[in-house]
């Protein structure tokens, strides 16, 4: 009788014979396609190493002054804001105090490249998105994937696929921090003013200089949003792709978590924090600026 | 056709949603756009549009809100595509044009203003103007001086630098007039161009058009749904009702002759003395021994006080020449005044 009825207690699952045998079979196919094209996928990622490594470079040899005189420029360039570049300045002074300067550097050349890397993908993605409802109908279901799955989880083919090393870690952090330049350039392309865009289109704007001309200059505060989130959810996968050997203000944070070196996370941890923050007030008050004619604004 | 005829419109339908070329026959055998959107989730757009515009006349396409305005405006430019029904523009056929014919055709042959403006936010006043010649990619000089003298022309000089959420909406609006002339079109098209404005900016926007009009005698299509707006510049009023053309006609003829209670309605609360004139409502009795007399194109309110005031109630109505042919009473102005439809309720004695 018990025996009868146990399938409505436990549930009916899968031999774990059969389990185990699609766990190895999938393993099994992913391995051998790894062996396969791992290393022509590796090669195809060789300019975006060598970018990475000479920024790298030249960010690590470059005089620690000339450093922060060419980061408060670009603070400058960006914001035109002194309260920013005065807080780029002491931010850096800190940092190199705290002796953090190399791994700082070598964070931010990773998250530079990353960025670069996010937007190159993520803005032609948007607009195909946003010129298709297909398109997004696609991509929407696999950007909630992206976003949703833990990103151990997707290091495991990156790690399989291209070993250990800087370009998986780039990798993975492109994967995980990409998914809000394609939303807000699709959101921002679609919330384009109908009317503006049918005037463009009523005085013979071409596709491409309705696209250039009118779209993404109108959707650029949506686009700059996006690419805000991207670069600190780059900064907040730093942590993870130090597992996958990218060096940075990440693996002193990995190796005081399995040490128990408090101060020694916690001043790497905010050393983290004030690159969020300065790329943060940088990207906006740019994104700001972008928005200048909307001020004076007649109600 | 006549030589005269800028547009012609023929048996134009227009159906939206995913299945409008099969609807269309539907419609053709009488069901109507009720029906339609209960039972067949369609929506009826345009109904059988037969529309001839004239070459330099100031054309208006009056009709409540949904009534098709805008789809019908929109299809002389082909932001909307038709279901059914030709579009003749200078006698060829504009409906099968390919992207780059259409591309050109409406660089250069039409315009538009909107009535929300449809200004680009990010690009000043000057490149707004320079727009559609930025567009055709001219040479910058050319651009340089035609933006300006539109500019001008429309009144904005100094504020060329200026964005356009910095100006008033009466003086964006002569940003989107500025650009629709500076390409030089001779079709022009205003959808609600004026609507979105102040009463005493709206009439000033109308006697600016009425001024450049005289002088550029563009084909315009101007869609409105006020009727003072209409019959103050329209040469010709055509009205829509549920996607379909209810009536066509001077100013004159939409008020003497209302097609229906639906136009009757509309005319309800105009001033009929102003838009009149004696022509329409004079007697043909040619009065013996009068000197002088009335324009035939003077409005009726005018005459009155003048035909009031003089002995037999009653004035000769001359042409051009100052010769008499006809005559009118004040009787026949007070006809002509009333308000049609208006029985009297009660009498008080
Ligand atoms: N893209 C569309 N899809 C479905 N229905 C539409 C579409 N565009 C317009 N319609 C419908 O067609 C009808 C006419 O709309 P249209 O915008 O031409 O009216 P209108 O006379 O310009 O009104 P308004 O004065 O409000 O601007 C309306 O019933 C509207 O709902
Ligand atoms: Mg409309």
């Amino acid at each position: 009788m018990a025996d009868e009825t146990s399938w409505l207690i436990d549930f009916p699952a899968m031999d774990r014979v059969d389990l185990r045998m699609l766990n190895k079979g999938i393993d099994a196919g992913f391995k051998s396609f790894s062996r396969e094209y791992g290393q022509l996928i590796e090669n195809l990622f060789d300019p975006l190493l060598f970018f990475l490594v000479w920024l790298e470079k030249l960010l690590l040899g470059a005089p620690w002054f000339i450093v922060i005189i060419a980061m408060s420029a670009l603070a400058w360039a960006g914001s035109r804001s002194i309260k920013v570049v005065v807080g780029v300045i002491l931010s850096f002074l800190v940092i190199g105090y705290f002796g953090m300067w190399d791994n700082t550097m070598r964070t931010l050349s990773i998250i530079t490249v990353c960025t670069l890397m996010s937007i190159a993908i993520g803005l032609p993605l948007g607009i195909l998105m946003a010129r298709s409802d297909r398109a997004q109908a696609i991509v929407t279901p696999i950007l909630d994937v992206m976003q949703t799955m833990p990103s151990f989880v997707y290091l495991i083919p990156v790690v399989m696929l291209l070993g250990i090393g800087k370009v998986p870690g780039l990798i993975a952090v492109v994967i995980y921090a990409v998914a809000p330049i394609i939303r807000l350039t699709n959101l921002g392309i679609r919330l384009v003013d109908k009317e503006v865009l049918e005037a463009a289109q009523a005085f013979g704007a071409s596709p491409s200089q309705k696209l250039f001309g009118v779209q993404i200059p109108l959707a650029m505060p949506n686009i700059m949003a996006g690419i805000n989130q991207t670069i600190m959810m780059a900064l907040a996968m730093v942590v993870i792709a130090s597992m996958i050997g990218v060096k940075g203000l990440g693996q002193p944070v990995l190796k005081a978590i399995t040490n128990q070196y408090f101060s020694m996370g916690l001043f790497n941890g905010l050393a983290i924090v004030a690159l969020a923050i300065i790329f943060d007030r940088v990207s906006q008050a740019y994104g700001h600026r972008l928005q200048e004619h909307r001020r004076n604004e007649h109600s | 056709m006549s030589d005269n005829i800028k547009i012609s419109v023929k048996g134009l339908y227009k159906i939206f949603g995913s299945e409008a070329d099969r609807m269309v026959n539907l419609v053709k055998d009488g069901v109507g756009k009720q029906q339609l959107l209960e039972e067949y989730r369609h929506v009826l757009g345009l109904k059988d549009i037969n529309l001839d515009i004239e070459t330099s006349k100031l054309h208006v396409v009056m009709g409540l809100s949904g009534s098709g305005k805008s789809t019908l405006i929109r299809h002389l430019n082909r932001l909307i595509d038709p279901t059914a029904g030709e579009i003749l523009v200078n006698g060829k056929d504009i409906v099968h044009l390919n992207d780059a014919e259409l591309q050109d055709y409406r660089r250069h042959d039409i315009s538009m203003v909107f009535q929300r403006f449809g200004l680009l936010p990010h690009r000043k006043v000057f490149d707004n103007v320079a727009y559609g010649l930025n567009i055709q990619k001219l040479p910058s000089a050319e651009i340089k001086e035609r933006a300006m003298r539109w500019i001008e022309r429309v009144g904005l000089s100094g504020f060329e630098d200026h964005y356009p959420t910095q100006l008033s909406g009466g003086m964006q609006q002569r940003v989107g007039l500025a650009r629709a002339l500076a390409t030089d079109a001779d079709i022009l098209l205003m959808d609600e161009a004026f609507s979105a404005l102040d009463p005493l900016i709206r009439t000033d926007m109308q006697t600016m058009l009425l001024e450049l009009q005289t002088e550029l005698n563009k084909t315009i299509v101007f869609i409105t749904h006020d009727l003072d707006e209409a019959l103050r510049i329209g040469d010709h009023i055509a009205i829509l009702r549920d996607g379909m053309m209810i009536q066509q006609g001077g100013p004159q003829d939409i008020v003497m002759n209302p097609a229906d209670d639906y136009i009757v309605d509309f005319i309800r609360d105009i001033n009929r003395g102003r838009v009149v004139h004696l022509e329409k409502v004079m007697d043909s009795e040619i009065l013996s021994g009068v000197e002088g007399g009335l324009h035939a194109t003077m409005a009726l309110e005018d005459a009155l006080p003048l035909v009031t005031s003089c002995e037999a109630q009653c004035l000769p109505v001359v042409d051009d020449n100052g010769k008499p042919i006809g005559s009118i009473s004040v009787d026949s102005i007070a006809k002509a005044m009333a308000r049609p439809g208006d029985a009297p309720t009660t009498v008080i004695r």
